[in-house]
């Protein structure tokens, strides 16, 4: 029995708005994502804060503790229970970015406290509050550092966005398999859905690495 | 009646002032005032707490007892620094220079020096950007306002971070071993910006092993061991004539090396 491709052909347009959904819903993950994980990550700089430091240690366990489909589900099926309505896509959003968040705030930590404390010192002596010197001095050095971590973690959050399917957002998975539904043709659509997310993740790193190269060049890193 | 302040009262005054880092005692108590425009150096073996008093001299660290009245505040009195807001305003007037330089790399060396005035005196980037060609000028540096920090060498990163100190305004200016990190040949265009600047009347504290600086523009040299100052008084005296055998033994080694 050989490979027949004709059923993915036939479909491609189905297949590209499936990728297109897959990239709104990761792109918009990963903003939250990172916002989250650029608070968490600045809530665990300093254990003496307890609360903020105690709350924030908290979401990370939770999050990193816990498979990402199960926080989906709690999000998709668990909250219709009290009454909580969320639309699939939002909650498939709010569920990545909520997960992606854990990770991208340890990212943002190590960067921030791998930037030389004379820089502090620094920005401090000519009379910066700790704000300003974070907003002016140490993060855009962090920024830098982040970006090679953060490449593998946007990597993985367009990988893991395969699981969005099972609540319904039409991404490229869920597309993939409404084919195979009609063509029983699983091994041809899974290559081509493989194919599609190893093109995606190329362009990613291909992008963040350019970006890097851009910043060393302007000067941005020692 | 004259409503000039009074000469006589010191711009810095250190009072007993003791700090440790765990059962280590780094300083023991320290007493010492700076009139206005005078020219304090320390000097003193490696590990005598050099380095420590001057950063309690604008907050970087906090003595345990002891007080440091600066500029007209009291900036810590027995473990109690001012509160942040104050604390942010007072080292505007307190410029402190670092062995390390420690300047801002993703930012030109104009930045570096406008960055300060443009975001807490108000300024706006224009008239920064004015404020800070002139202080490069200042320090010789005209030519490399624009370049990135790590193009630079050590005495034109040290030049260009004096610069960023004084583009604050302060009244005080700090050094913390300012040449220690260069290679011998840079060393003198840094102490030429400090005696610029000594000569302008700047009030300087200034922690270094250049013994000839220390020699010519001193006013007062303190001389430290073990936490303590064990001597102090005009350079002439603490170099030609010291009272204390440490100081003797500390200033043979030093120009034996020289």
């Amino acid at each position: 029995m050989g490979l027949d491709f004709s059923p993915v052909w036939a479909d491609w347009p189905l297949l590209l708005r499936g990728a297109l959904e897959t990239v709104e819903v990761t792109a918009v993950s990963l903003v939250l994502g990172c916002v989250l994980g650029l608070l968490v990550g600045i809530g665990r700089l300093n254990p003496e804060r307890r609360l903020v430091y105690g709350l924030c240690s908290a979401y990370l366990a939770v999050i990193r503790g816990t498979p990402l489909l199960v926080q989906l589900f709690i999000l998709f099926f668990g909250l219709p229970q009290f009454g909580i309505m969320l639309p699939a896509f939002f909650c498939g959003v709010l569920g990545m970015g909520i997960y992606s968040g854990a990770y991208v705030s340890e990212i943002v930590r190590g960067a921030i406290q791998s930037v030389d404390r004379g820089q502090t010192e620094a920005a401090r002596s000519i009379g910066l509050s700790s704000t300003q010197a974070m907003r002016a001095v140490i993060l855009p050095q962090a920024v830098v550092r982040m970006i090679p971590p953060l490449g593998n973690e946007f990597i993985a959050l367009i990988k893991n966005s395969a699981l969005v399917s099972l609540l319904t957002i039409h991404d490229l998975m869920h597309e993939g398999q409404k084919i195979i539904s009609v063509s029983y043709r699983s091994l041809e659509v899974y290559l081509a859905i493989a194919v599609i997310y190893f093109v995606l993740t190329g362009l990613t790193s291909i992008g963040l690495r350019r970006l890097e190269q851009h910043l060393r060049a302007g000067g941005m890193v020692q | 009646m004259s409503l000039q302040p009074d000469q006589a009262s010191p711009i810095v005054s250190v009072r007993g002032l003791r700090k440790s880092f765990g059962s280590h005692v780094v300083l023991d108590g320290i007493d010492f005032d700076v009139p206005a425009s005078q020219v304090v150096v320390v000097i003193g073996p490696s590990g005598s707490g050099k380095s420590t008093l001057l950063r309690c001299c604008n907050g970087l660290e906090t003595p345990q007892a002891g007080s440091v009245e600066i500029c007209g505040r009291t900036l810590v009195q027995d473990g109690q620094m001012l509160p942040d807001a104050d604390l942010n305003a007072l080292r505007e007037e307190v410029g402190m220079v670092f062995q390390s330089f420690n300047l801002f790399p993703h930012l030109s060396a104009l930045h570096n020096v406008a960055l300060g005035p443009k975001m807490l005196r108000g300024l706006s980037a224009a008239q920064a950007q004015k404020e800070a060609s002139a202080l490069l000028d200042k320090v010789g540096l005209t030519q490399k306002a624009h370049a990135m920090p790590a193009s630079l060498s050590g005495g034109q990163k040290q030049r260009v971070a004096i610069a960023r100190a004084l583009a604050m305004k302060p009244r005080v200016m700090l050094f913390d071993e300012p040449t220690s990190a260069l290679d011998p040949e840079l060393v003198g265009e840094v102490l030429q910006v400090m005696k610029l600047l000594a000569s302008e009347g700047m009030t300087m504290i200034v922690v270094t092993h250049e013994m000839e600086f220390a020699k010519e523009v001193a006013d007062v040299v303190l001389v430290m061991d073990h936490g303590r100052i064990i001597e102090s008084g005009p350079p002439g005296t603490i170099f030609s004539q010291p009272e204390q055998p440490r100081t003797r033994a500390f200033l043979q080694a030093v120009l034996a090396r020289a």
